[in-house]
């Protein structure tokens, strides 16, 4: 008995192992890197304890920056992309030919580098010295002046990163959609036409609440994901993201901890529970409100 | 009469609409594709010579390849991702493949707690953990080593979890009928459960190569000796310190070489990748 109880924890060893030094002591660490004032990331001391390092987070100007870029690229993005993967999906389930063409293109996004692919758009609407960029001369055609996305206005560059952001994450909401819809039983279609059913009134009676849980979870992934933006900044606007006004919450966090601006953890720690904090918040409220509206 | 034309003709409208949407979404996903190899065969002077880009060119060349080869080590980057992606892989399958088999096949003490404990470990984000392993692996001297990039990564709960459900659906008959035969539970996970779940195994190999050859923040926390540069890092450090920053298209040649082995890859199996990411990826 005791040989099988041995076994089943060596098979378990080394996922054990690294689990617990990468994920569950750093865990704990992170809340005590977050309460330890003054801390000297050189000879690893402290002055004392308290919450001094969240306060400087909470009135850090780069911080507040970050805060505010982060929930305007949520608020735009979520709704934007999972209302049109919501289109595209309906659309794509409602041709036979060429659908897996299409599917496999609007996939293609998904296994790309981002930081890679960044650099295209950032060439696509960066205004230089020799040319304006594809984009800026498209607007001029039609009558637009043109306005440098990368190193002008703000909102022009929060354009772009919230457009950049909506490509990268479309190819996971249109999978998962085109599959919820492809999983709706016949059934209540061909019921509901021989009623006559309006399509319209198809799309929202049966199509959208059958549909209802997996829209549910592309919000809630989408919220996260959002939340943790960071890698797409960098990509168009280069790893001094402070400089650029474009930093996210992540990108603070990163920032406090390497770098030109680095060597300071508590910090880090802090501003990153604060983003756990967040995001926990936004999650819980979210399954409150789908109790209410999601049909399983 | 005229009410069939009617609706003949909403019918037609519609799917004019249907097909607009579509291919217009089409174009906005490949256009950057397009873009990007159109400007990496576009020469330097060529390039720059254009006011407005043009949207084809009559003389390509390969010159920016050579050049994205000879003047930044993208090779080194190259190699580097390969080492490390290949590495975190296969180190992470025999990690994970033992876990799921001790959760679903063995008894022990503390398993449900243990398995609890793990699934609660799937909310925790990246984000909160990185920072205290950022330290461990400086105070272990492990930065700009291939040891420090991989050890992190190399088991996932979720895979786990995955594998186990795909593990617990063998019927038990096997298992028993393998031990009447003197089977050793090792020899039976090797010769049994491993090639009955192998979609599943390859699935999670693919998905995990995704992501190791996307990796970006990880990496650039630990590394900042170009040698051990992965590709992100690597396009990063071509775009601000590499060729000179005007050299637009020997950079877009770079990315070119960074995404055709994960677009060759997906092609491959194309419906293998579609399926694993439903089934539990996410972007990021």
């Amino acid at each position: 008995m005791d040989n099988k109880n041995m076994k089943g924890w060596l098979y378990l060893l080394p996922a054990f192992l690294f689990l617990g030094v990468f994920m569950i002591y750093p865990l704990i660490d992170v809340f005590i890197y977050s309460f330890e004032e003054g801390y000297n990331s050189a000879s690893q001391t402290f002055s004392g304890t308290g919450l001094y390092n969240y306060s400087y987070v909470l009135r850090d100007p780069y911080f507040l920056q970050a805060v505010k870029n982060t929930l305007i690229l949520v608020a735009v993005t979520v709704p934007l992309s999972t209302g049109l993967a919501l289109l595209i999906s309906v659309a794509l389930s409602s041709i036979k030919p060429l659908r897996d063409l299409f599917q496999t293109v609007y996939f293609l996004p998904y296994v790309t580098n981002t930081l890679a692919v960044g650099l295209v758009f950032m060439i696509l609407f960066k205004k230089t010295a020799y040319s304006d960029g594809l984009v800026n001369i498209l607007i001029q055609s039609f009558g637009g002046s043109s306005v440098d996305f990368i190193g002008g206005p703000y909102w022009a560059k929060m354009f772009v990163l919230c457009f950049y952001t909506v490509w990268v994450v479309m190819p996971f909401k249109i999978l998962i959609l085109t599959s919820a819809l492809a999983s709706v039983n016949q059934v209540y279609y061909n019921a509901a036409r021989v009623d006559g059913t309006p399509r319209w009134r198809i799309f929202t009676r049966i199509t959208l609440p059958m549909i209802s849980p997996m829209l549910f979870y592309l919000v809630i992934t989408g919220f996260i994901g959002a939340f943790k933006a960071y890698s797409d900044a960098v990509a168009l606007f280069g790893t001094d993201l402070n400089a650029a006004e474009m930093n996210t919450i992540v990108g603070y966090v990163y920032d406090m901890l390497y770098g030109d601006s680095g060597g300071y953890p508590s910090y880090a720690s802090a501003a990153a529970i604060i983003l756990f904090a967040i995001v926990l918040t936004i999650t819980c409220i979210n399954l409150l409100v789908s109790k209410k509206h999601v049909h399983y | 009469m005229s009410k069939i034309t009617e609706y003949r003709r909403a019918r037609r409208f519609s799917t004019i609409a249907i097909y607009t949407l579509l291919v217009l979404w089409g174009l906005i996903v490949l256009f950057p594709f397009y873009w990007m190899v159109l400007t990496s065969v576009k020469s330097y002077g060529s390039y720059n010579a254009e006011q407005i880009p043009s949207f084809f060119t009559f003389s390509p060349t390969l010159q920016n390849y050579v050049d994205a080869f000879t003047t930044v080590s993208l090779g080194r980057y190259l190699l580097n991702t390969l080492i490390f992606t290949l590495m975190t892989t296969a180190v992470m399958l025999v990690v994970i493949t033992l876990a799921a088999f001790a959760f679903a096949r063995l008894d022990f003490k503390g398993k449900n707690l243990v398995f609890t404990l793990f699934l609660s470990l799937m909310m925790i984000p990246n984000e909160l953990v990185i920072i205290t392993n950022f330290t461990t692996v400086t105070n272990l001297g492990m930065r700009n080593t291939f040891l420090g990039l991989i050890l992190p990564s190399v088991t996932s709960v979720f895979y786990i979890y995955l594998l186990r459900e795909n593990f617990a659906q063998i019927p038990d008959e096997l298992y028993y009928a393998a031990r009447v035969d003197g089977t050793s539970d090792l020899r039976y996970l090797r010769r049994v459960m491993i090639p009955i779940c192998r979609p599943t195994l390859i699935t999670i190999t693919i998905l995990k190569i995704i992501e190791c050859w996307n990796s970006y923040v990880w990496p650039r926390l630990i590394t900042d000796d170009p040698n051990y540069y992965l590709v992100s890092n690597g396009i990063q450090e071509i775009r601000e310190n590499g060729f000179g920053r005007e050299n637009i298209p020997a950079m877009m040649a770079a990315v070119v070489v960074i995404s055709v082995p994960l677009i060759v890859l997906f092609l491959l199996f194309r419906r293998k990748v579609m399926e694993g990411v439903a089934r539990g990826g996410t972007k990021g």
